[in-house]
């Protein structure tokens, strides 16, 4: 089992904490003239997504986390699991609902996610910054209208609920920033 | 990779100027500039100072002579005190290892100056003259270790217990190995670097003294109160800027403290250090009653032209060195 000490802290490095994979947002050294050095590090953990401050005695060691990010392809979801492919080895691999979380709602078939493993399993699904998707529900734009003021409520496909400019109407496909949930305009077919 | 230096060429023009005032104010005092080694065969016992060290090969010494860089001038300025220098100071290059980030490079510049009959008081009182000539500063704050305890904790670091402690610690967040901590001065001093240090010196210099005997260093203890020690500290606007005793005098003393940190480093896996027998024989020969004091001199170029980071006031940080 790999460990570091605090002076290989950086940022970006993958640390347990608490028992939990996290993420070094952060690291300060405060070393007084005389006595005990701390470092001061931010940390997001990366299951449950919280971040946190953290004073730990220099010179102490933790272990590595063995996280690694990968390119996976979305397949399909079969009730329990997402399953996704890596699309050169056609490896698959099943993510639980805990992992999938709140990008269930941009998922789209074949789009290409970043899923973050914890010693082989999936524990993050990070869907791509942009998706296309279809509106199924909105409620008809008067005709003439395309100015978007303040626009309107729209359910796509997969059950997200964007706001979209008055026009958009059922049918048509928009592009949406999942990083922010907002729509960015429409998908001519 | 970049070849130029970390400091702007205007900001290295005003730390000369700095330097060049730090002298000026010595030479009115009366002040023997010195220039001791930076290389020494022996080396601080301290525990949580890390040292560098390399090897002299030469005549005499055919198989090798570790030798230490110095993590500061003290125990060689010591010895001219004891040789009957006066009052003596240096500017010079101190060396520690693993301390690198906003206020620290592994190689800095320390200002150390000893006054014969001066006690601590004597010598807050000139470190903050200094200040005052250099960042323009008004005179200084002056607090115990125990008034600012109480004062920002409502706790008594004197009297209070491990758990006690503990308990402030982890209702401060300050970290999972508090639950744990059995060293009470570790968590002194988490308390005081987290909660204290943040809150103090904000407006002007801040000095701190008769911190707990555990932490004396190489300061006397109190005769009045023998739980402290005549060591002081200066903080300004989040930098520690200075620390001084009323020097320890008593040999036998000295190297039963060198002793007891070496017994702590073999406690903590860490390797012991070789005890500096000139100094130990330096005080056995008398050290005059005297205080002395180390202060940063990059830091005090920090503050000067107020800068964020060291590197803006070094030519060369370690990563450029």
């Amino acid at each position: 089992m790999a460990t570091v000490s605090t002076n290989e802290f950086k940022n970006g490095l993958k640390l347990m904490f608490d028992g939990e994979p996290s993420n070094i947002i952060e690291n300060e050294t405060v070393k007084p003239g005389k006595g005990q050095a701390f470092n001061r590090v931010k940390i997001r953990k990366l299951i449950s997504g919280k971040v946190l401050e953290k004073t730990i005695k220099s010179g102490e060691t933790f272990e590595v986390a063995d996280v690694m990010e990968c390119d996976l392809a979305y397949l399909y979801a079969d009730g329990e699991f997402w399953h996704f492919m890596n699309n050169d080895t056609f490896e698959q691999i099943a993510a639980e609902e805990a992992a999938v979380a709140d990008a269930v709602k941009w998922l789209v078939e074949q789009d290409v996610c970043i899923i973050t493993l914890w010693n082989g399993n999936p524990i993050t699904v990070t869907p791509p910054n942009f998706v296309e998707l279809e509106v199924t529900e909105t409620d008809p734009g008067l005709k003439g209208d395309t100015a978007g003021t303040g626009g309107k409520p729209a359910t796509l496909s997969t059950g997200a609920v964007v706001r979209v400019p008055l026009f958009i109407q059922i049918g048509e496909v928009i592009k949406v920033d999942t990083r922010t949930g907002e729509y960015v305009s429409r998908v001519s077919k | 990779m970049s070849w130029q230096p970390s400091a702007s060429i205007e900001a290295l023009r005003q730390r000369a100027k700095v330097l060049a005032k730090i002298r000026q104010f010595f030479v009115q005092r009366d002040v023997l500039e010195v220039d001791t080694p930076a290389m020494s065969q022996a080396t601080v016992t301290d525990v949580h100072l890390h040292t560098f060290d390399t090897t002299f090969v030469g005549p005499g010494f055919a198989n090798g002579q570790k030798l230490y860089l110095q993590t500061s001038p003290e125990f060689h300025m010591k010895r001219l005190l004891c040789a009957g220098s006066g009052a003596i100071y240096q500017i010079n290059k101190s060396f520690r290892n693993e301390e690198s980030g906003r206020y620290h490079n592994p190689e800095f510049t320390m200002l150390e100056w000893y006054q014969p009959d001066y006690d601590h008081l004597a010598l807050i009182d000139e470190v903050d003259q200094l200040l005052q000539s250099i960042l323009e500063t008004v005179p200084c704050e002056v607090m115990s270790y125990q008034q600012v305890f109480l004062q920002y904790l409502n706790v008594d670091p004197l009297t209070a217990d491990i758990e006690q402690l503990r308990a402030l610690a982890l209702a401060h967040d300050l970290g999972d190995f508090v639950a744990t901590e059995q060293d009470k001065d570790t968590l002194l001093q988490v308390l005081f670097c987290f909660v204290i240090e943040p809150k103090i010196g904000l407006t002007r210099p801040m000095a701190i003294y008769h911190f707990p005997a555990s932490q004396a260093a190489l300061a006397r203890l109190e005769p009045k109160d023998l739980r402290v020690a005549r060591r002081f500290e200066f903080y300004y606007r989040g930098i520690e800027l200075a620390n001084g005793f009323h020097e320890l005098q008593d040999p036998t003393e000295q190297l039963a403290r060198f002793e007891a940190d070496n017994l702590q480093r073999q406690q903590q896996g860490l390797i012991e250090q070789p005890i500096d027998h000139h100094l130990i024989n330096a005080l056995s020969a008398g050290l005059p009653d005297c205080a002395g004091v180390a202060l940063g001199v990059d830091r005090l170029v920090m503050l000067a032209l107020n800068k964020a980071h060291i590197n803006e006031v070094l030519s060369f940080d370690v990563t450029r060195c």
